[in-house]
C-alpha cells in the first residue's frame, strides 16, 4: 500500500483466493480420521442478493448452469437476515463434486460483477453422536473457520470448533482473528 | 469534495502564516486547540454516546442487531464496533470512534420501531460506511481551525488587552480576522459534512445491495423527524455531524449551514445506484 493510498484512505482488499475451496476434500479427511467428523454430503453458497434485474438474471442462469448435470437441483433459500443461500446436494462421500460446484456458483457470481455480495461458502459435517460442524469459508477474507452451533438457541459450541480448528490448520488457511468467526445461525445443512 | 479540502488546507495555512507574523502568543493557542481537537477525537466514543445516554448491548440482549451488523462487517471485511442502544422516541443512528479498531454504532429504539428489519440494514451500512471512511478523524482534523479561530475571538477579549508587545491595533485585526476565519471555516467544514455524508450512503447502498431500502428508511425517518417537537432535539444539535439524518429542521436555515444534504438529493443519489443496479450487463 502506497504512501498515497493511505492519506486518501484506499484499502487494497484482500483478493479473494477460490482455488482454496479445493482443499476441503483434504481436510474433511483429515476431520474424519482426527475427530470423527464426516461430511454431510450439503454445501452452500451465502450471498447478498441485490435488488434489480441484474442480479435476477445471472442468480438464474447460475442455477439453471447447476441443475443441468442431472443431479440433485439446487435450492435457494433466504434467512432471516435476507441473505441467500444456494444449497448443493451431493453423496456424502462425493465431496469433490460438492466442492467443484460451490467454486462453479462462487465464481460464476464473481464473472457477473457480483463477487463483494458473496459473504461465504459452508460445508457441513456431522457427527455420530449428533454434533454438527460447519467449515466456513469467508470469501472477502479468503480464510476458513469452523462453525459449531451449540445445544441451545443461538449458542456456539466453541470448545469443538477450536478442536476442530486445531485439526484442519495444516490443509487450510485458519481466519487468525478469532472475532471475524461470524455466527451463521440457520444456515441451511448445519 | 477535494476542492473543499484544498481550500481547508489553504485557509489552516494562512490562518497560521497570519498570526506568526502578528507574533501573537500563538503556541499557546495552538496548543491549547490541538488539545481540544486531540481529546475531542481520542473520547469520541465516549463523549457521544455518555451524550446520548446510551448502553452497550451484548449479543444475546440484541441478538438481531448484532447479526445483522455481523454480516454487514463480513461483507465489508472491516472489524466489528461495539453496539449501542439508546431510549429515546427520536429515529436517529450514529457512529463514533476514533478508529475502525475502536468504534461504537448507536441506534435509537425509536429508530428500530419506526423502520423494518431491511431498513434498519441499510441504515447501519451507511454508519459503518461513516466508520469505515474514519469520518470522525476526518471532521475533527477539518473542525480544528474553526475551534482555534473560536478559541482566539473569546479568549483574545481576556488577554488580549493585556499584551505587552502589541499595541491595541494588531489585537483587533486578530480578533476581527479570527471572526472572519471561524465563519469561514464553519461553512467549509458543513460543505465535508454533506460530501461525507454522501458518501457513506452510496458505500452503504452498494454494501447491501438495496438502495431503496435506505431511500424508504430516509423518508420515514425524516418524515417523522419534522413532526417531533424540535424541544427535546434541540439539546442534540451538536451531535447532528454524526446522526443519519439532521434532529433540527434546518427550513429556516440556508442549506449552506445544513450538516446533511437535502433528502431529495440523498434520495436521487440512491435512485441512480438502483437504476446502476438493476442494468442488465
Amino acid at each position: 500500500m502506497g504512501f498515497l493510498d493511505s492519506i486518501l484512505g484506499r484499502r487494497k482488499p484482500t483478493r479473494p483466493n477460490l482455488d482454496a475451496l479445493f482443499a476441503l476434500p483434504t481436510a474433511s479427511l483429515t476431520l474424519q480420521s482426527a475427530a470423527g467428523f464426516t461430511p454431510t454430503g450439503v454445501g452452500s453458497v451465502c450471498y447478498r442478493a441485490p435488488e434489480g434485474a441484474a442480479f435476477a438474471d445471472v442468480q438464474g442462469d447460475v442455477q439453471a448452469l447447476l441443475d443441468a448435470d442431472g443431479g440433485p437441483k439446487v435450492e435457494r433459500t433466504v434467512d432471516d437476515f435476507g441473505f441467500t443461500w444456494l444449497v448443493c446436494r451431493h453423496d456424502t462421500g462425493d465431496m469433490i463434486g460438492l466442492v467443484t460446484e460451490l467454486h462453479a456458483v462462487n465464481r460464476a457470481l464473481e464473472d457477473s460483477g457480483f463477487g463483494p455480495q458473496l459473504l461465504c461458502s459452508l460445508v457441513g459435517f456431522t457427527h455420530p453422536d449428533g454434533r454438527s460442524l460447519g467449515v466456513v469459508y469467508l470469501y472477502k477474507r479468503g480464510t476458513f473457520y469452523p462453525f459449531a452451533p451449540g445445544p441451545g438457541t443461538q449458542q456456539r459450541d466453541n470448545a469443538l470448533e477450536l478442536q476442530a480448528r486445531g485439526a484442519i490448520e495444516g490443509d487450510l488457511k485458519i481466519e487468525p482473528d478469532l472475532s471475524r468467526w461470524l455466527a451463521i445461525w440457520g444456515a441451511p445443512g448445519l | 469534495m477535494t476542492g473543499v479540502m484544498a481550500l481547508m488546507a489553504v485557509l489552516y495555512l494562512g490562518f497560521m502564516a497570519f498570526l506568526i507574523a502578528y507574533g501573537f502568543d500563538t503556541i499557546f493557542i495552538v496548543v491549547i486547540a490541538a488539545a481540544f481537537a486531540v481529546a475531542q477525537w481520542y473520547y469520541s466514543d465516549k463523549l457521544a454516546l455518555a451524550a446520548m445516554g446510551a448502553r452497550e448491548v451484548s449479543p444475546q440482549q440484541a441478538p438481531e442487531l448484532h447479526g445483522m451488523i455481523d454480516r454487514l462487517v463480513a461483507m465489508a471485511d472491516m472489524p466489528k464496533p461495539r453496539v449501542y442502544i439508546a431510549d429515546m422516541e427520536m429515529p436517529n443512528a450514529f457512529a463514533t470512534g476514533r478508529s475502525p479498531q475502536h468504534s461504537a454504532v448507536c441506534v435509537t429504539t425509536g429508530i428500530m420501531r419506526r423502520i423494518n428489519a431491511e431498513e434498519l440494514e441499510g441504515v447501519l451500512a451507511h454508519e459503518l460506511s461513516h466508520v469505515a471512511h474514519r469520518d470522525v478523524a476526518v471532521m475533527t482534523i477539518a473542525s480544528f481551525l474553526g475551534v482555534l479561530a473560536g478559541l482566539l475571538t473569546r479568549w483574545g477579549l481576556f488577554f488580549g488587552g493585556g499584551n505587552r508587545n502589541n499595541g491595541a491595533l494588531p489585537f483587533l485585526v486578530i480578533w476581527l480576522v479570527s471572526i472572519v476565519v471561524a465563519a469561514i471555516s464553519f461553512v467549509l467544514v458543513r460543505i465535508l459534512s454533506r460530501y461525507r455524508e454522501l458518501c457513506a450512503d452510496r458505500s452503504g447502498a452498494y454494501l447491501t445491495g438495496k438502495p431503496s431500502e435506505l431511500a424508504s428508511a430516509l423518508t420515514k425517518i425524516s418524515g417523522d423527524m419534522a413532526r417531533i417537537p424540535t424541544r427535546d432535539l434541540r439539546s442534540h444539535e451538536s451531535m447532528n455531524a454524526f446522526f443519519i439524518a439532521p434532529a433540527l429542521k434546518s427550513q429556516n436555515l440556508h442549506s449552506l449551514f445544513a450538516t446533511h444534504p437535502p433528502l431529495e438529493k440523498r434520495l436521487e443519489q440512491l435512485a441512480k445506484i438502483s437504476a446502476e443496479l438493476g442494468r442488465p450487463m
